[in-house]
């Protein structure tokens, strides 16, 4: 890690002491949540994008790649925007790539209209954020993307009673909205709603609610991280599992991360997301071993580690056909309708609203040679942003 | 006459000594010299606008307040919807947020000067809380999580649009700056002011005296909340975003963490401590963005440890001790 550091560090001071070599890089600002309760984000997301540079050199379109790193602390978004307005003008970034979480994206977007620099959003998730900037593209997620085909998903099961259980800030309204849509369109309904606070995740009372409902199946979006393990810890031991309650989920609730950490208390639950670290392509099987072998100590890459990866390999993609301008409606221009195959399957950048077009995979929990793994068992190929269509 | 009385006349007095003249040059001159740094700059300056209004309650009323950041919010949020909703002015924007946590800190001064120390931590704590909850419910009005943006701010007097680089913030918000702190300095030197710190040296005695007490911190704490919610319109419109952590418990936190990095009491240890918080931050934070926030808690436990009273204490300290140690050499 030091040395890393100091390599970076040297390699930036190596640039500031010659800057005839300016010309021939690309500089590229990486906003991402290097410290605070999401830490853990950032660094899945700087192995993804090391990752990629390792695999595919330094070097594109004869321009030197350069990263600088700044902290946005998780969701903070005035210093997300700090960060960026110094990327721009202390570091005279060419290029923005990062941004976790929605505000952070939202706040950055003016100034990077402004200044003519293309964003690449590797996770904010609200619906039609890129309408902020036309130079944004979205490569990670969004939300109603990979919620609606949990509702269409529900619909198809036939389930009599489901119940929503959603925290109760803007992306857990956004998650009720998308699921009760994708139901409707299936034909089901929703039998109960109940919104928990964010902040407080004693979840008992609210699970012994739902057992008291005894729904057939339960859609849930909570804020990931704590909140997701707790609650599928306690939905365990309240004995809704046993009884035969589906927990239903996007991604987020069943990242590698969290299921390694709820352990046998997570089989079964269903969750409909775009990546999962037991798809089946050799591309994804490729990604994992490399992934593994430069990283040792980070045994879980997950959505973010490839949603990085992808983003450089958008980049890579954009420079080649721009010939190495970076600017940003020059950029943006070569990427609109851009497909490619990432570890996580097809994917596409819409050509109108530049945000992503993936595959949503529908997956349960299992134990499969000794470890707990998201497998996929259905596809929506294709999903888009369904919120802002 | 001791030559305490001179120095009691100079607490009172609003006049400025020539060096604090001086002081003020140096943001200006910072403009030119670092000119790379003006966001930074910037950030700085809203912030402690905010830092001197808690200094008017905390420094001078000794009311310890959690929930300036609920002021600080809806003065944001204020001068956000106004240019939402298409008033773009900032002077007129800026003025109707703080005159907005000006009508809020009224109300919540009633709940604040009921009960002592410990009962206002609480209270003020509430009105934060119940504060962010609303945005947060509110959602569809601020956006909740994802934050109020999407709008833009009209130039000053019709002439000066804000740019990329923070040129138009910066003069915009050292003027504002400026002009709080000529504010806060005449207040708390008027006999006003005087008898704020006499309420908190002694609260038992003031009725004595005939002073309403719970009046006076009524009024401290509304003028404070008005002068932070000036702060938080300042934010808004020099960013063009509003994000509900702008409300949080933790925003509150800070404010007094920088607030008491300075020294309470004095405005300057207001200045100084969010000077020297914020740079510490963006340097720390630069140096080693995943490890920062040790070396950052370090810092803050020195203070607390080895400099009593803040940046600005421990300076005055170190200046009397040169000055005494200057004295016995002379003869």
């Amino acid at each position: 890690m030091i040395r890393r550091q100091f390599l970076l560090s040297a390699t930036a001071a190596l640039v500031i002491a010659f800057p005839a070599f300016a010309a021939d890089t690309v500089k590229v600002g990486l906003v991402l949540p290097m410290s605070g309760p999401f830490s853990q984000y950032g660094q899945q997301m700087q192995n993804g994008i090391k990752l990629f540079m390792k695999e595919h050199g330094d070097v594109v379109a004869g321009k030197k790649i350069e990263l600088i790193v700044k902290d946005d602390g998780g969701i903070a978004p005035d210093r997300a925007r700090r960060a960026v307005q110094d990327l721009i003008v202390r570091d005279k970034v060419d290029v923005l790539v990062g941004f976790t979480f929605t505000a952070s994206a939202l706040a950055a977007a003016p100034l990077a209209k402004e200044a003519d620099k293309a964003m690449i959003v590797l996770n904010a998730t609200s619906s039609g954020i890129t309408a902020a900037n036309p130079y944004m593209i979205r490569i990670g997620q969004t939300l109603p993307q990979i919620t609606e085909p949990a509702g269409r998903y529900a619909g198809a099961q036939g389930y009599k009673t489901i119940y929503t259980v959603v925290a109760d800030i803007t992306a857990g309204h956004d998650a009720e909205a998308a699921f009760t849509r994708g139901l409707k369109a299936a034909g089901g309904e929703v039998a109960g709603t109940l919104r928990v606070p964010a902040q407080n995740p004693d979840f008992a009372p609210f699970v012994q609610r739902i057992k008291d409902g005894k729904p057939d199946a339960v859609f849930t979006w909570l804020p990931p991280g704590e909140a997701t393990i707790n609650f599928i810890k306690e939905f365990n031991q309240r004995g809704l599992s046993a009884e035969n309650i589906v927990m239903l989920g996007t991604g987020d609730l069943t990242d590698e991360l969290t299921i390694e950490q709820t352990g046998e208390a997570g089989i079964g639950v269903v969750t409909t997301g775009h990546y999962s670290m037991a798809h089946k392509s050799p591309k994804n099987q490729a990604f994992i071993k490399a992934y593994l072998a430069e990283f040792p100590n980070h045994k879980w890459p997950n959505f973010m580690s490839v949603s990085a990866y992808d983003g450089m390999a958008a980049l890579y993609r954009g420079l080649e056909k721009t010939g190495g301008n970076a600017s940003g409606p020059a950029l943006v221009e070569a990427l609109k309708g851009e497909k490619f195959e990432s570890p996580r399957g097809p994917i596409e950048i819409d050509a109108k609203t530049r945000d992503i077009v993936q595959t949503v995979y529908v997956r349960k929990v299992e134990r499969v040679d000794g470890t707990l793994a998201n497998v996929e068992f259905q596809e929506f190929p294709a999903s888009r942003d369904s919120a802002s269509q | 006459m001791s030559p305490r009385s001179s120095a009691i006349e100079r607490l009172a007095s609003p006049r400025p000594r020539p060096v604090e003249v001086l002081a003020w040059l140096l943001p200006a001159l910072a403009f030119f010299l670092v000119p790379d740094n003006l966001a930074l700059g910037v950030s700085i300056m809203t912030y402690a606008v905010a830092v001197l209004a808690l200094d008017l309650v905390l420094g001078y009323a000794g009311i310890v307040s959690l929930g300036h950041a609920a002021f600080f919010g809806v003065g944001a949020y204020t001068a956000g919807l106004l240019a939402v909703q298409g008033w773009k002015e900032p002077l007129t924007g800026m003025l109707l947020a703080g005159a907005v946590s000006l009508a809020l800190g009224f109300l919540a001064s009633f709940l604040v000067v009921r009960g002592k120390d410990l009962t206002r931590l609480m209270v003020t704590l509430g009105i934060g809380l119940v504060v962010y909850e609303l945005a947060n419910r509110l959602s569809s009005v601020t956006g909740g999580m994802d934050g109020l943006s999407g709008f833009e701010i009209g130039p000053i007097f019709g002439v000066f649009s804000f740019d990329l680089y923070g040129r138009t913030a910066w003069w915009y918000v050292y003027g504002v700056l400026i002009l709080v702190f000529v504010l806060l300095r005449l207040v708390v030197s008027s006999p006003f002011g005087l008898s704020l710190r006499a309420i908190r040296e002694g609260v038992s005695r003031m009725p004595a005296l005939g002073a309403s007490v719970d009046h006076r911190l009524r009024t401290a704490f509304t003028l404070s909340a008005g002068v932070t919610g000036i702060a938080g319109g300042l934010l808004a419109q020099t960013t063009q975003f509003v994000g509900i952590d702008s409300l949080s418990v933790g925003r509150s936190a800070d404010f007094l963490v920088m607030l008491v990095l300075g020294g309470t009491g004095r405005l300057y240890g207001a200045l100084i401590g969010t000077t020297v918080f914020m740079i510490a931050h963006d340097y720390l934070a630069d140096m080693n963005p995943v490890y920062w926030e040790f070396w950052m808690g370090l810092l803050l436990m020195a203070v607390v440890l080895f400099a009593r009273g803040g940046v600005v204490g421990a300076g005055r300290r170190l200046l009397q001790t040169v000055k005494t140690k200057f004295a016995r050499a002379a003869p």
